[in-house]
């Protein structure tokens, strides 16, 4: 568990990233998950899980107030897990999967709380606020990124440090062959996404046509191979 | 954004001369918006970011940041304020001209008020709903079709950061170039066509990426991978006809659970 800091450290950057600052998107899973592997060693596995997470992620739009699952913590634990029990394990990307899926649970979860926490902040320094305060704008926005970081920061901590031993044990105990595992977990990805494409896109007009005919590429080019 | 919901640019007149800031306090003012949603809540909303990001310019009111036009500048900018957060540079830009050529309060508040429905709208259509999958779905071609992880996520976020900072710079630009009078700008072909366009786009490149990054990651012979899409397309339509009421990623959650402890207990 030597890479718990430098994951923990992530995590926090990348959580940061969701909402508060830059959203430059460096916390969509197929980045996180990637970088997230790279850090404990192995980039491949970690986008083999970012990407299946990315399908899943699709679903998730960031709306404003809208509570929805924290990818960018959610994608570090998971690749760093598969990264750190490596791809031989038969089991490894859909137990990865399982982690980020369930930290990005929690990790929405705790988006809501910064924001009540955020709320009660900005009620305390109201009168500083109505007085033009300078200070007051600036402290809360700091105090808003600080409390952010730390949020995803422990959130990386606690669930890269309970699922690992979990997951480790999982892996260990596997007993569907890896075709078996990794098609049960990209089939349901898969479902995710498409009914996403078709929930976002479906509206603009001809949209079914056009996917119709990227399915027929996409096919095609799997039958060129 | 519906023609309706946008503010009358026949209501304000062309904005008075630029008045003059500086290249160090644009720098400031973009870096600031890069953390619109830093102290974001359920109350204010991104009010505080708003305050925050026009701060640098506000300095240059009469007094400076101990003088009274700065306070009650900083007073009404901070207050609550809706807006998808890339297009707040435009609110930020205009808000910033209007504080700085002595607009009055009054219109002032009665054009943030005016502002916040469109910016959201328009920002979540173009963005959230359009550019990000968009982008997501093209980085997951690549991935499917064998990149290298760092060339894959070179692809996306290059792809999805041009539209993102070019989306904020433009925004910073039109909302300080024309001030009160940028609800024109909001009718640009980008914003009121653009999410149409993209959507096509995405659906056709959603059609390619979905088989492909599936049989990257499953790696299996074409039968297996012929299941998993069967498999997945009845579940999608499934999904689509609940309309809503069952959220994809908790199912996904919830089966692969199951079927991770029928493999560890069997």
């Amino acid at each position: 568990m030597r890479e718990l800091l430098p994951v923990a450290m992530l995590g926090g950057v990348l959580g940061l990233d969701v909402v508060c600052f830059p959203q430059m998107m460096i916390s969509r899973p197929i980045v996180a998950g990637t970088v997230a592997g790279a850090f404990v060693g192995d980039s491949a596995t970690g986008m083999l899980v970012g990407a299946t997470l990315e399908l899943i992620a699709l679903a998730t739009l960031p709306f404003g107030a809208s509570r929805y699952p924290e990818w960018g913590s959610a994608a570090v634990v998971a690749g760093a897990l598969v990264a750190a029990l490596h791809i031989d394990s038969a089991g490894t990307v859909t137990i990865g999967v399982l982690g980020g899926l369930a930290t990005a649970w929690v990790g929405g979860w705790t988006l809501v709380k910064l924001r009540e926490w955020n709320a009660f902040l900005a009620r305390r320094k109201r009168s500083a606020l109505d007085h033009g305060s300078r200070g007051a704008v600036v402290g809360l926005q700091l105090a808003g990124l600080t409390s952010d970081f730390v949020r995803a920061m422990l959130l990386t901590t606690l669930a890269y440090g309970l699922l690992f031993p979990v997951a480790r044990a999982m892996s260990a105990l596997w007993t569907f062959s890896e075709v078996t595992s990794r098609a049960v977990t990209v089939s349901a990805a898969c479902a995710v996404a498409a009914a996403a494409a078709w929930t976002i896109f479906h509206s603009a007009r001809g949209a079914r046509w056009y996917f119709a005919a990227g399915l027929a590429v996409g096919l095609l080019l799997l039958t060129m191979r | 954004m519906s023609a309706a919901s946008a503010p009358t640019p026949r209501a304000v007149p062309s904005p008075g001369p630029t008045p003059p800031v500086s290249a160090l306090t644009w720098i400031s003012i973009f870096g600031r918006l890069l953390a619109m949603q830093g102290s974001w809540n359920y109350e204010t909303l991104i009010g505080n970011g708003i305050g925050f990001a026009i701060e640098p310019a506000l300095r240059r009111l009469p007094g400076g940041v101990h003088g009274d036009a700065f306070k009650t500048a900083m007073t009404r900018e901070s207050a609550y304020f809706n807006a998808h957060p890339y297009l707040a540079s435009v609110a930020v830009g205009a808000l910033a001209r209007a504080e700085l050529s002595g607009v009055p309060a009054e219109r002032i508040e009665r054009f943030r008020i005016a502002l916040c429905g469109p910016l959201g709208s328009v920002g979540d259509r173009l963005v959230w709903a359009g550019w990000l999958p968009l982008s997501s779905l093209v980085a997951l071609i690549a991935f499917g079709n064998g990149v290298r992880p760092l060339a894959v996520v070179l692809l996306f976020l290059v792809m999805y950061n041009a539209g993102h900072f070019g989306l904020r710079i433009w925004g910073l630009y039109v909302g300080w170039t024309r001030g009160l009078a940028v609800a024109g700008a909001l009718g640009n072909p980008v914003l009121r066509q653009g999410p149409a366009y993209i959507a096509r786009a995405a659906a056709t490149v959603a059609g390619i990426a979905i088989p492909l990054a599936a049989a990257r990651i499953v790696a299996g012979d074409r039968v297996t991978l012929g299941a998993v899409l069967a498999g997945g397309a009845i579940v999608a339509a499934g999904l689509v006809r609940l309309h809503g009421r069952v959220e994809g990623w908790k199912l996904v959650l919830v089966l692969i659970a199951v079927f991770a402890l029928v493999s560890v207990a069997r």
